[in-house]
């Protein structure tokens, strides 16, 4: 059976465990008609013209698991930032791991989708945010068809939330192969602050596929700091969908660091519903073999005086493709818009690949936008520089490749973060450079 | 210390060096004048091993070891050090951190456990001292937003950390006030010893006053076509590399 059919029928055995008179069940009803009539995106679609999904939809994936493992912490502490206290949600084969979260109630909600979804008391945010922004595509459908479990995060109005919270998805290889689809909703009210970080991580080499949907709401004078980490291993392939709706005055940033996994495709959209609203993205892809990462982001400017910032930088190695597609979109009403875009790559194989594609509509006139990309190789006058000093070539490249990507890490709010990004570069890399960058 | 014999090097189909012969004893400071074009820098760059160019005759001893094979890093473990033109910038690597990274590397290949950490922070005050760099520039990114003179100073500061047998000084003088320039030459001067050997390329004779060498090399369309004293870079700047030129082709 094809994948697609198998997911059409699997809903209707989903539908066996969930309460089917909710209003939530009638998106999730009206998402699988999408779905099904949609199908998965082909490269005929122009958002996939150099991403196939062919080599990932056709292993035979459990949709649901069947036996649950548990994980000890000491065996995934790798996986989380541990030097830093936070709040933790964890998820193993998309179940949650009481034993290794750390939830709350106080004062903030940080929990778990399925009790937002089924519990009266979240039901006037889950009414007024759920599938609110996510977009009404065939892979966002889709795992609005079978939402159930996610991390569900609210702050409350003015709460600076005192240390970050992490979101990881583990996947145990239990199935030969899985597919998750977890959902997050965080809302992040006025005036309130937030870090989070969020990694999927796969422990062993059965295939997995990830179609993750994350819809972040950040209201009046919020700030959302949000750090995506992936690094997973030649057999997990992820689809990212973030959406961040956003209102006046608002900031948000997500950082996207890309090392590792079969294929790895994010969608990042930022609407910016107010004035003087601040949107930042910035991405660090080192990838090599033959990886595939592709970079699809969308900021709609919508209102006046808004600003937005991408930066991503792209090392490529061997046989390993690379994607990046961003768009922007000025409306006729958002005047005095600034909007800066850089795509920088560097290809170290003549066998690698990127495909960079500015697009820029605007429909205002009176605005600043930007927009650069450059493809190149590492330049042999400042790698002469490095090993004139006695540095041997593979670190003077490291180097080198560490300053190219200098810009994204800058930014990153969270030290202990800085310092974990920079061994995984340095590990990425393949070098011990003889300080921590 | 340095001995060069009928060195001939391209880039591409295009020859530079056309035959240089050079003898650099330990405790000597040559210069190296000649107008733009002549082949100074790549001269400079041959030594240290740049890849962009290739020897096509002759050869280069280094402490009676033919160099040619070894990489710009070995030359540099052997003891050579390039001072740039123009260094270059790398972001986010402090120059302690670099200074830590080049110091460490040349010991590991000498295989020589890393400088404890205590030793390479003396050694960076005393050096730091030494060219009047303070401490807030040791944490700056490398080159990043540096000034020419701050970037010629943190050459020499390099060079000091790394103490070599042969320094080659490409144009160091350029881009620097009278202060730095009276800065960096005093550096150098105190790195030079009766062990050590340093060869300054310039096209002017001004930081010849600072660094006084032992013997002037006149470098012309890809050779050497007249050495002298101290004294036949005065005469340089006084009249030009015309009657030298005419001298040649007689």
């Amino acid at each position: 059976m094809e994948l697609k059919e198998k997911l059409v029928s699997s809903f209707m055995a989903f539908e066996d465990n969930v309460d089917v008179h909710s209003s939530i069940h009638d998106i999730r009803t009206e998402a699988i008609k999408i779905f099904e009539a949609e199908d998965f995106p082909t490269k005929k679609q122009e958002n996939w013209k150099y991403t196939s999904l062919n080599s990932v939809l056709k292993q035979d994936y459990s949709v649901f698991p069947k036996s649950e493992k548990a994980l000890e912490y000491k065996d995934v502490k790798e996986y989380f930032i541990h030097e830093i206290d936070s709040y933790k949600i964890i998820f193993v084969d998309g179940k949650y791991s009481s034993h290794l979260s750390q939830t709350t109630h106080d004062g903030l909600d940080v929990c778990l989708m399925s009790a937002a979804l089924s519990k009266p008391k979240y039901k006037v945010i889950i009414d007024n945010y759920f599938n609110k922004i996510a977009n009404k595509d065939s892979l966002s459908s889709l795992n609005t068809a079978f939402s159930m479990e996610g991390a569900y995060i609210n702050i409350p109005k003015n709460k600076v939330v005192d240390k970050p919270i992490q979101i990881i998805h583990f996947s145990t290889g239990n199935e030969a192969a899985m597919l998750l689809q977890p959902r997050n909703l965080i809302v992040v009210n006025e005036n309130a602050h937030v870090q989070i970080i969020e990694r999927h991580q796969s422990l062993t080499e059965n295939a997995v596929l990830t179609n993750s949907v994350t819809e972040i709401f950040a209201n009046k004078r919020a700030i959302v700091d949000y750090y995506k980490i992936q690094n997973d291993n030649q057999s997990a392939s992820l689809i990212d969908s973030t959406f961040i709706n956003q209102k006046q005055e608002s900031l948000a940033k997500v950082h996207t660091f890309s090392f590792g996994g079969k294929l790895v495709r994010n969608n990042l959209e930022f609407y910016q519903n107010g004035e003087r609203i601040d949107s930042t993205m910035k991405g660090i892809t080192i990838i090599g073999d033959k990886q595939h990462i592709d970079h699809n982001t969308l900021v709609h400017h919508i209102e006046p005086n808004c600003e937005s910032h991408q930066d991503y930088k792209g090392i490529f190695d061997d046989k390993s493709t690379g994607v990046f597609n961003g768009k922007v979109l000025v409306e006729k009403l958002a005047q005095k818009t600034n909007a800066f875009q850089a795509n920088n790559n560097i290809l170290i194989s003549d066998k690698a690949t990127i495909n960079t594609k500015p697009q820029l509509e605007i429909f205002a006139d009176d605005v600043k936008c930007s927009h650069g990309c450059t493809i190149g190789q590492l330049d042999e006058s400042a790698m002469f520089y490095l090993r004139s000093r006695g540095i041997p070539e593979k670190e003077a490249k490291a180097l080198l490749m560490f300053a190219f990507s200098n810009t994204v890490l800058d930014s990153v709010k969270i030290p202990e973060m800085k310092t974990r990004i920079t061994k995984l570069i340095a590990e990425k890399l393949g070098v011990n450079i003889g300080f921590d960058l | 210390m340095l001995k060069i014999n009928n060195l001939h090097a391209s880039i591409g189909d295009k020859a530079i060096l056309k035959g240089i012969n050079l003898e650099v004893k330990a405790g000597e400071v040559h210069a190296i004048m000649g107008p733009n074009g002549s082949g100074k820098s790549t001269l400079a760059s041959v030594i240290a091993g740049k890849e962009d160019y290739e020897v096509t005759e002759g050869s280069i001893l280094l402490e009676n070891e033919d160099i040619e094979d070894l990489a710009a890093e070995e030359r540099a473990h052997n003891g050579v050090f390039l001072s740039f033109q123009y260094p270059v910038e790398i972001p986010g690597v402090s120059v302690t951190n670099f200074i830590k990274t080049a110091i460490n590397s040349t010991r590991k290949a000498k295989g020589l456990e890393d400088m404890p950490a205590k030793d390479m922070l003396k050694m960076i005050r005393e050096k730091s001292e030494l060219l009047e760099i303070d401490r807030k520039f040791l944490s700056r990114s490398l080159n990043e937003g540096f000034s020419g003179g701050e970037k010629k100073r943190n050459e020499i500061f390099q060079m000091a950390m790394l103490e070599p047998k042969l320094a080659i000084l490409d144009e160091t003088d350029s881009g620097l006030d009278i202060d730095a320039l009276r800065i960096v030459s005093n550096g150098v001067n105190k790195l030079k010893s009766k062990d050590n050997a340093v060869i300054v390329i310039t096209h002017y004779q001004r930081l010849l006053d600072y660094i006084v060498p032992d013997f002037v090399h006149v470098l012309l369309n890809g050779k050497i076509v007249k050495s002298g004293g101290k004294e036949l870079a005065h005469e340089l700047e006084e009249k030009g590399y015309d009657w030298i030129k005419e001298e040649v082709n007689a």
